[in-house]
């Protein structure tokens, strides 16, 4: 009798004591049931996904900002690399109502009220200014990181992303901004001359200037107060479980520099490119 | 009616049985009820068809959903103005690339049918035409034209993406219509020609005078069709930059990530085409009607 009632205090302390020590493990029960295969998680992310958020188009090394960000939460969730699967959707197809074929899916959604009607964001894991890419002709012309010389540039911007509304919020030029189906196509209009200025985030501005053009330049940033959106978050369908797991996830590794630490990696600190006035 | 049967001979009255029912014969009166039948039949499958989509797709699981995110009446009524006003620009298009095709196609399709051997590369060149626009895709064509040509390095205003856009899509759908044509021009029969050259006319006499001006008519309401379909393919040029219809609701749709707005143009564009196929259709009845 006496025995069985020590070993029972022992289990007793023994889980008091794993309650006590073991906080920062609790995330990696938090996600248990709430994935869509038991024991795995699916990150839906772009087909393809851009440098730098996710390097060579190779999500899985977990290389590039967003590929590093998405394993690191998922290891905090408690899902090893090799439970990780990756998907490629399109924007339409994250958005679209039905089964979804990721957990959470990450290709720099921003964050606006009106999507989160519709679909689940997770909390801001990035918060990119936007910036002005334009070729070294426009500079030429006489383009300044000006309010008054943006406007009247000749603005293109990509479809399915917030370009074309920043363009008419932040910019607002004389002549509307045309509009293209993906990044690429916007790239080969100001190759083509047809446009003079697109507008994207800062860390795809500062790839497009000096990859995708071969006389491209940022010509400026905007600061975050003009911009409507609230950061870049991952997607969830609406009333997803997983959502909190992984809000929890990214604030302990906002909490212990983490985050900051993958930011630092992966996205070029951009003091070259002058803040538009 | 069958008050205007009264004092009529029995002669006129076989004559004016259609308009006095009450002296159908016998298989009249069979057909008169096989039609009824029929028409009772159709309404009450089609009735059950229509309850069985009104109460069934709302029980499906995900229907709440779908009807958030394309039957949003909300976003309906917040993006429909902006849709509109998208809508002219398709309109514009419309406009301006008709009637080029129209002369274009026509161009296209006399080329086709010249008979003079010294012109047969001509000939040569309508075929070599037509084969290529229409093999290859209109989206295609607009791609590579209208990014391709500007990238030449033409200044502005001449590397706009409406010029080429738009000369891509005339190029494409002139091809189609050369082809209704060429149709309606050898439709005319032999016989035509032959009597109008014994009548002295020239060659190009023959085709001014006496083989278009039919051949033309009868080519009207087929090419009606391709009209119906140019109105909606002029949404294409959406993909070179112009912000049209398409492009608006693309906008729309990803700001607010619902689907709605492709609703909203879908509506906007059946109110235009779907008149414009009742026209079509009442053409060519018009025209068999005619010809029988």
């Amino acid at each position: 009798m006496s025995r069985s009632s020590i070993s029972l205090q022992a289990l007793a302390v023994a889980a008091t004591l794993a309650t006590l020590v073991l906080p920062s493990y609790a995330d990696s029960t938090c996600a248990a049931g709430k994935t869509l295969k038991e024991g795995a998680i699916s990150i839906g992310t772009g087909e393809p996904a851009y440098f730098p958020w996710v390097i060579d188009n190779k999500p899985e090394s977990g290389k590039g900002f967003e590929a590093a960000v998405a394993m690191e939460v998922a290891t905090r969730l408690g899902f090893a690399t090799d439970k990780v699967t990756w998907v490629r959707t399109t924007f339409d197809q994250a958005i679209q109502p039905g089964a979804k074929d990721f957990d959470f899916n990450i290709q720099q959604y921003s964050i606006t009220p009106e999507r989160a009607k519709m679909i689940d964001f997770s909390d801001a894991y990035y918060k990119p200014a936007q910036a002005v890419v334009v070729r070294k002709a426009a500079v030429e012309a006489g383009a300044k990181p000006t309010m008054e010389s943006l406007k009247a540039l000749k603005w293109g911007g990509a479809d399915g992303t917030t370009a074309p509304e920043l363009i008419k919020t932040l910019v607002g030029p004389k002549e509307p901004a045309l509009l293209y189906n993906d990044l690429a196509d916007s790239v080969a209009a100001l190759k083509a001359g047809q446009i003079d200025a697109i507008m994207q985030d800062l860390p795809t501005a500062l790839y497009t200037s000096a990859v995708d053009l071969e006389d491209g330049v940022v010509l400026g940033q905007f600061d975050h107060s003009g911009d409507a959106s609230d950061g870049l978050g991952m997607v969830f369908e609406k009333g997803n479980a997983l959502r909190g797991c992984v809000n929890d996830a990214l604030k302990a590794m906002q909490a212990d520099g983490k985050l900051q630490a993958i930011e630092a990696e992966w996205l070029q600190q951009a003091t070259g490119a002058p803040l538009i006035k | 009616m069958a008050a205007t049967g009264n004092g009529r001979t029995s002669d006129q009255v076989s004559f004016a049985l259609n308009d006095a029912p009450t002296r159908m014969n016998r298989r009249q009166r069979f057909e008169a009820a096989q039609r009824r039948r029929s028409i009772i039949i159709a309404s009450l499958s089609t009735a059950c068809v229509v309850a069985a989509v009104v109460l069934l797709v709302p029980l499906a699981p995900g229907w709440e959903k779908v009807r958030v995110s394309f039957f949003n009446g909300e976003i309906l009524i917040k993006t429909f103005p902006g849709l509109l006003k998208a809508f002219l620009m398709d309109i514009a298009i419309f406009a301006w690339c008709a009637p080029v095709i129209a002369v274009w196609a026509l161009v296209i399709a006399l080329c086709r049918d010249a008979r003079a051997p010294s012109l047969f590369p001509l000939r040569l060149f309508a075929i070599g035409y037509i084969d290529l626009f229409r093999g290859v895709p209109t989206i295609l064509v607009i791609y590579l034209i209208g990014f391709g040509v500007p990238g030449l390095g033409l200044p502005r205003p001449w590397n706009s993406p409406y010029i080429w856009g738009s000369l891509a899509i005339i190029l494409s759908y002139s091809a189609y219509v050369a082809e209704v044509y060429r149709t309606g021009i050898e439709s005319i029969h032999e016989s035509q020609r032959s009597a109008a050259k014994s009548l002295g006319l020239s060659q190009s006499d023959i085709m001014r005078f006496v083989v278009l001006p039919q051949a033309i008519r009868r080519v009207i309401p087929a090419a009606m069709n391709n009209l119906i379909s140019l109105q909606k393919d002029v949404a294409l040029l959406s993909f070179v930059g112009p912000v049209e219809i398409l492009r608006q609701a693309g906008v729309d749709k990803s700001l607010l990530a619902n689907f709605t707005p492709y609703i909203g143009a879908s509506i906007i564009f059946l109110a235009v085409t779907i008149p414009a196929t009742w026209a079509a259709d009442k053409m060519l009845a018009r025209q068999k009607q005619q010809r029988s």
